[in-house]
């Protein structure tokens, strides 16, 4: 919908990728747009990641603004090359006389019983790269308001989409070409207990443990992180001001995670506002799973229930 | 059984070694004024690449990749293509810069390690310099592919050299350049070496031309020290791709004079003969060859020429040495269209640290 939009306003908007035409993408999310727009602006590539990554490059620097779909993010990585050594620095090692407004669209993350290689939750390697954006919305509403300002950016934005999020909910989205803001968090809740960090899909268990956790006479406040790159610390240093409780809750492996640089922020900047220590509620530092484990793997409920118990009990 | 595909890979020269005509003068060479301005652009850069070369051994610049050899293949190209058409460089195609219009200052600025040298005054729309081997290709075909979405009528030209073949990435642009049709050349500029690694052990291939076959585009090999063919069949195939007939695959045959870069010794691994045996076949010498009988040249030109290209070559080395180091907020300002507030606090840092040193 949000492509609709775009396309209609701006005839530099084009969309790439595998399957993206006549099949409308493997999630459906550009169905029907090359009958309404074309097979110009909506093409089918060659099977090739790398060459949707540097055909944005070059069609970014010459004038169109791609929005490129890589069928799941755990095929993204022949695309990683063209990303971090051209896509990232075009504006900053040409001092601003080329650039690329481009979109990487991808899926992300598990439990939809997806084959071996569909299920990855990998943005921390994208969070490592500087001169990009990593943006991961966490409903429908969000989708729709990231995807346009994601669209509309000068510069290159890396655009996960949780599956459970497009198999999970329902939602209804306002198609008025409304975009929401880019490098903040959103509160999804208040609460004055305890801080807790998540984004994507994550946002689904954590919700219901907070669900719970009110019961237990706990009030917590919920923070989607949204854009994962760059963070926006102020909001949740604020947050954690207020809460003095951090927990982090994210499907990513936890190793040099988002969650740890999120810490790390908090560590430096307000560890006199904690009365407890940090705690990550993470995917393990191991394979994703194929789908048999893939619900032990993703943080459940109950984990981030007794991470918050714990924040309590230290 | 039936053959279902066959190919053949044509070779193209126009001057022999000695200067000879192997084959009728294209129209362009029959205007002694632009063939002139041909040769003299080539003597500029022979002249500049040893100034480079020279400004990095005595510790004015770093590592710096020499064009030896290459003059004619670069120029060349420089002069089939048209302003407007897009160039997609590797990192030694001085020749074919300099003739778009970026100056000897922002080369040099650049690799003297300073990224505005990137940001050429002229052209502006042409891509920098490209490390990461074979990458370029794609922002090529991804060019051409907006000029044909947009419906202008502009080429897109990419170098590749011949290690660079070996790539996946080049693969893919030759492809989607294919499966698409799109307005966009692709350059191999076979100077025999990767480093130290030569053509033989890259491919079984018998020719590079011929990669273009397993992606349905036509191939051609030519004489790369031979500008006038150079010029010609890139010329044919920018004009094929401008009007519809889709890209094409050249290479041109040339010689690596220098090392692979400043930081590299050829002496290790390719022998003193071989070397001996390519500066006869060197571009200048057919070319001037050529001019003589021709008419053309004389040795007090050839002097007056030299002395020309050593004051503008002096020139621009005057005007970069005399830039000042640029400030620690270049590593910020560029990074994105506007600094995220969070890159803020590094800006400042960078700021106090950096006044503090001496720019080494």
């Amino acid at each position: 919908m949000a492509h609709g939009w775009e396309m209609q306003h701006d005839a530099n908007v084009v969309v790439i990728g595998q399957d993206v035409g006549a099949n409308g993408g493997v999630f459906r999310a550009t169905a029907g747009l090359q009958e309404r727009f074309g097979d110009d602006r909506v093409q089918d590539t060659p099977l090739a990641e790398a060459t949707i990554a540097g055909m944005s490059v070059g069609m970014a620097t010459h004038g169109l603004k791609p929005v490129a779909e890589i069928q799941f993010m755990g095929f993204l990585y022949p695309a990683l090359d063209q990303i971090v050594n051209h896509m990232s620095r075009m504006r900053n090692r040409t001092r601003g006389r080329l650039s690329c407004p481009v979109v990487i669209r991808m899926p992300h993350g598990g439990g939809i019983h997806a084959p071996e290689h569909h299920s990855e939750s990998t943005e921390t390697m994208l969070c490592h790269i500087p001169g990009i954006r990593v943006v991961c919305p966490s409903s429908p509403v969000r989708a729709y308001g990231l995807l346009l300002a994601a669209i509309r950016d000068p510069d290159p934005v890396m655009f996960l989409e949780p599956v459970r999020l497009y198999r999970a909910m329902r939602q209804e989205v306002n198609d008025d070409g409304q975009a929401l803001p880019l490098d903040v968090c959103f509160i999804l809740r208040e609460g004055c207990d305890v801080t807790i960090v998540t984004w994507g899909a994550m946002t689904i268990e954590t919700l219901r443990a907070v669900a719970e956790l009110d019961k237990r006479g706990i009030s917590a406040e919920v923070i989607d992180l949204a854009t994962l790159s760059p963070i926006d610390i102020e909001t949740i240093l604020a947050s954690v001001a207020k809460t003095g409780r951090l927990v982090i809750v994210h499907e990513a492996a936890r190793n040099v995670g988002v969650g740890a640089e999120i810490a790390a922020l908090v560590a430096e900047h307000s560890l006199f506002d904690l009365q407890s220590p940090i705690r990550r509620v993470a995917g393990f530092d191991t394979i994703m799973p194929l789908f048999k484990l893939e619900h032990d793997y993703i943080p459940g409920v109950q984990r981030i229930i007794d991470a918050v118990e714990l924040t309590f009990a230290d | 059984m039936k053959a279902v595909a066959e190919f053949k890979i044509h070779y193209r020269q126009i001057l022999g070694p000695g200067g000879e005509l192997v084959a009728p003068l294209p129209t362009f060479a029959q205007d002694a004024a632009e063939v002139l301005r041909m040769y003299e652009a080539m003597t500029l850069v022979r002249v500049f690449d040893a100034k480079a070369v020279n400004l990095q051994r005595t510790g004015q610049l770093g590592t710096y990749p020499s064009c030896l050899g290459h003059e004619a293949a670069h120029v060349g190209v420089g002069a089939a293509m048209r302003a407007e058409d897009v160039l997609a460089p590797v990192y030694r195609e001085f020749g074919t810069q300099l003739w778009r219009g970026v100056t000897m200052t922002e080369i040099l600025t650049y690799w003297a390690g300073d990224e505005r040298g990137n940001d050429f005054a002229v052209p502006r729309q042409d891509f920098a310099w490209c490390v990461p081997i074979a990458t370029q290709t794609l922002h090529a075909a991804g060019a051409a592919m907006a000029f044909k979405i947009l419906k202008e009528p502009r080429c897109a030209l990419a170098y590749i050299g011949d290690g660079g073949t070996s790539e996946g990435a080049f693969y893919e642009a030759l492809n989607l350049a294919g499966s698409r049709a799109l307005p966009v050349v692709f350059v191999i500029v076979n100077n025999g070496w990767a480093i130290s690694v030569p053509v033989k052990a890259q491919t079984a291939a018998q020719t590079l031309a011929q990669k273009a076959v397993s992606a349905g585009i036509p191939g051609v090999q030519v004489d790369g020290n031979d500008v006038f063919a150079v010029r010609a069949v890139v010329g044919e195939a920018l004009e094929a791709a401008r009007h519809g007939g889709g890209p094409s695959l050249i290479e041109a045959l040339t010689y690596r004079l220098s090392d692979h870069t400043t930081a590299d010794d050829a002496s290790r691994y390719r022998s003193a003969q071989e070397v001996k045996d390519a500066w006869a076949l060197e571009p200048l010498i057919r070319f001037r060859a050529y001019l003589r009988n021709a008419g053309l040249w004389e040795a007090a030109k050839e002097k007056a020429l030299l002395d020309q290209c050593a004051s503008k070559v002096d020139a621009a080395v005057t005007e970069y040495l005399g830039k000042a180091k640029p400030s620690t907020d270049a590593m910020f300002d560029h990074l994105f269209a506007a600094l995220p507030s969070q890159l803020r606090e590094q800006r400042l840092v960078a700021r106090k640290y950096g006044a503090k040193s001496s720019g080494h």
